[in-house]
């Protein structure tokens, strides 16, 4: 039995004349690759950000691993062309805290490692204001990572991406899954994707919701209930 | 020229003001505020009639007017960019219409007012350097203290929501730091012209390096030239010293962009 990162119990969440989440009850375990399905407006980022203690649910409630480490990649980001760090640069900024200003070996050689995950060495000091869609994506997840966490997640990293770099950028994120175990919490409206990569799944409709193993959505599938 | 005090002491002084703004200036275009630094400094102008009209050295009534307000500013705005420059119009109208009147009411003539506005090199006492010196310290140290969190808040504050930081006190301490800063800066360049020392010579930084620490670095530099070269030119021709700055960091500002245009279609 492999154990629980983050158990959520009867959420429920309603903006003013507006539910969004009602009486939602999933698990994700360690190792699992989690795919958080549903069109827009259904209530995913929502989700997300009850789980990272920005909003606080109308009932339920949504209990977290204690110490749990989540690296997370928001939807939006405030990044122009003109916007002037380094993805290395950029990288780093995730080494907050009251310290010293510099980087000590320790987070050099963790943003090293990290760059060379997401496959990004040879850019890494290009500017990230410079860098294609795909390659901002890989060096938000890159920043995601640096702080070694032990869930990560992703909301709509791939939406903005033709099918070649979803895919290579998924790929990354799949061995991030297999060979190092990191659990993954992927959000997108894309089913052909979340048939793919994720090994279960949850799927959010109006005022509804199913989840299990990734076999069990294929069967759905098949009774049409997606469009 | 260095045999006269008061140029030893400009020298000094315009060191400090081109380190303090070369820094925070990459805070300041990081977070959008150059408009918060040029009211800041009119903000300043008013402070400092007040302590002449009351009797206290400029730079106290300076230190007082930009801190109160832009702590203000700070708690009125809140987390809505949107609404901040609002915000900024309505404090700074009420504080430069306090200026106004007490520079109206006070007795001083108005070349003291001038010499606020547009700054002056004769009148820095020695008595101002040892409290400039001090508050550039204060600055630099907070700076260094909370620089990791500071830079996270600034450049990505989207990812900042999600790193513990405590993003509503850095917006306040970086505010009553940048209230420092025209206070002290305004001691040569005048309350008139701080701005173009806390934005330019980091907006121009921003295009030929790429990390934070070395866009500092840059600006300080571009700050530095201005500075030294304005003060030099200031004692050749007697003209304004201020004229200078501004005119320097103008053109160096211009070059960026020339540089930045040419390297983008040179790609
Ligand atoms: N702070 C808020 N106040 C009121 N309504 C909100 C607020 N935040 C979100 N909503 C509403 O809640 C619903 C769910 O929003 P959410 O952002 O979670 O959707 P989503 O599933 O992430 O959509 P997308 O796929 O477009 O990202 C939407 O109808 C949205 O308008
Ligand atoms: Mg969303």
């Amino acid at each position: 039995m492999s154990e629980t990162l983050i158990s959520v119990e009867n959420l429920s969440l309603s903006f003013p004349n507006h539910p969004v989440l009602t009486n939602l009850s999933f698990k994700v375990n360690r190792g699992e690759f989690l795919g958080v399905i549903g069109e827009n407006g259904v209530g995913k980022t929502t989700l997300v950000r009850i789980i990272l203690n920005q909003l606080r649910p109308s009932s339920g409630e949504v209990r977290l691993k204690d110490g749990l480490k989540i690296g997370y990649v928001p939807q939006f980001r405030n990044v122009d062309i003109e916007f002037p760090l380094s993805i290395k640069d950029f990288i780093a900024l995730n080494f907050t805290g009251i310290k010293l200003p510099w980087l000590s070996k320790k987070e050099k050689a963790r943003i090293k490692k990290v760059i060379e995950l997401v496959g990004l060495t040879d850019i890494a000091n290009r500017p990230l204001g410079l860098a294609s869609g795909g390659e901002k994506q890989k060096a938000y997840l890159g920043q995601a990572l640096v702080n070694d966490p032990d869930l990560l997640i992703l909301d709509e990293s791939t939406a903005s991406l033709d099918p070649n770099t979803k895919q290579e950028l998924l790929d990354v994120v799949l061995r991030l899954n297999k060979q190092l175990g990191l659990t993954i919490l992927f959000v997108s409206h894309d089913m052909q994707l979340i048939h793919k990569y994720p090994d279960h799944y949850l799927w959010l409709r109006k005022g509804k919701y199913t989840t299990g193993a990734m076999s069990d959505l294929h069967n759905e599938n098949q009774e049409g209930q997606y469009v | 020229m260095f045999e006269l005090e008061f140029m030893r002491n400009a020298y000094f002084a315009g060191t400090l003001i081109a380190i303090v703004s070369g820094m925070m200036g990459v805070f300041v275009i990081a977070r959008d505020m150059p408009f918060m630094a040029h009211t800041l400094s009119e903000i300043g102008f008013a402070g400092a009639s007040f302590a002449v009209f009351i009797g206290w050295l400029p730079l106290n009534g300076m230190l007082a007017f930009t801190t109160v307000s832009s702590v203000l500013v700070g708690e009125l705005s809140g987390s809505v960019q949107s609404r901040r420059e609002a915000v900024i119009s309505a404090i700074s109208g009420l504080f430069i219409g306090m200026g106004i009147l007490f520079l109206s009411l006070s007795s001083k003539n108005s070349s003291y007012a001038t010499s606020i506005l547009f700054g002056s090199v004769i009148g820095i006492s020695h008595h101002e350097v040892i409290q400039m010196t001090f508050l550039s310290g204060v600055i630099l140290l907070i700076l260094l203290m909370i620089y990791r969190n500071l830079k996270d808040d600034s450049f990505d504050s989207v990812g900042a929501n999600t790193n513990h930081i405590h993003r509503s006190l850095i917006s306040i301490v970086f505010l009553v730091m940048l209230a420092f800063s025209v206070s002290v800066a305004a001691q040569i360049v005048g309350s008139l012209l701080i701005f173009v020392l806390l934005t330019l010579p980091a907006a121009s930084a921003k295009y030929y390096v790429h990390t934070v620490a070395k866009m500092m670095g840059l600006a300080v530099g571009f700050a530095l030239f201005g500075v030294w070269v304005g003060l030099y030119l200031g004692y050749l021709t007697n003209w304004p010293v201020t004229f200078f700055i501004a005119t320097i960091e103008a053109v160096i500002y211009a070059l960026a962009l020339v540089f930045n245009a040419v390297r983008k279609t040179s790609l």
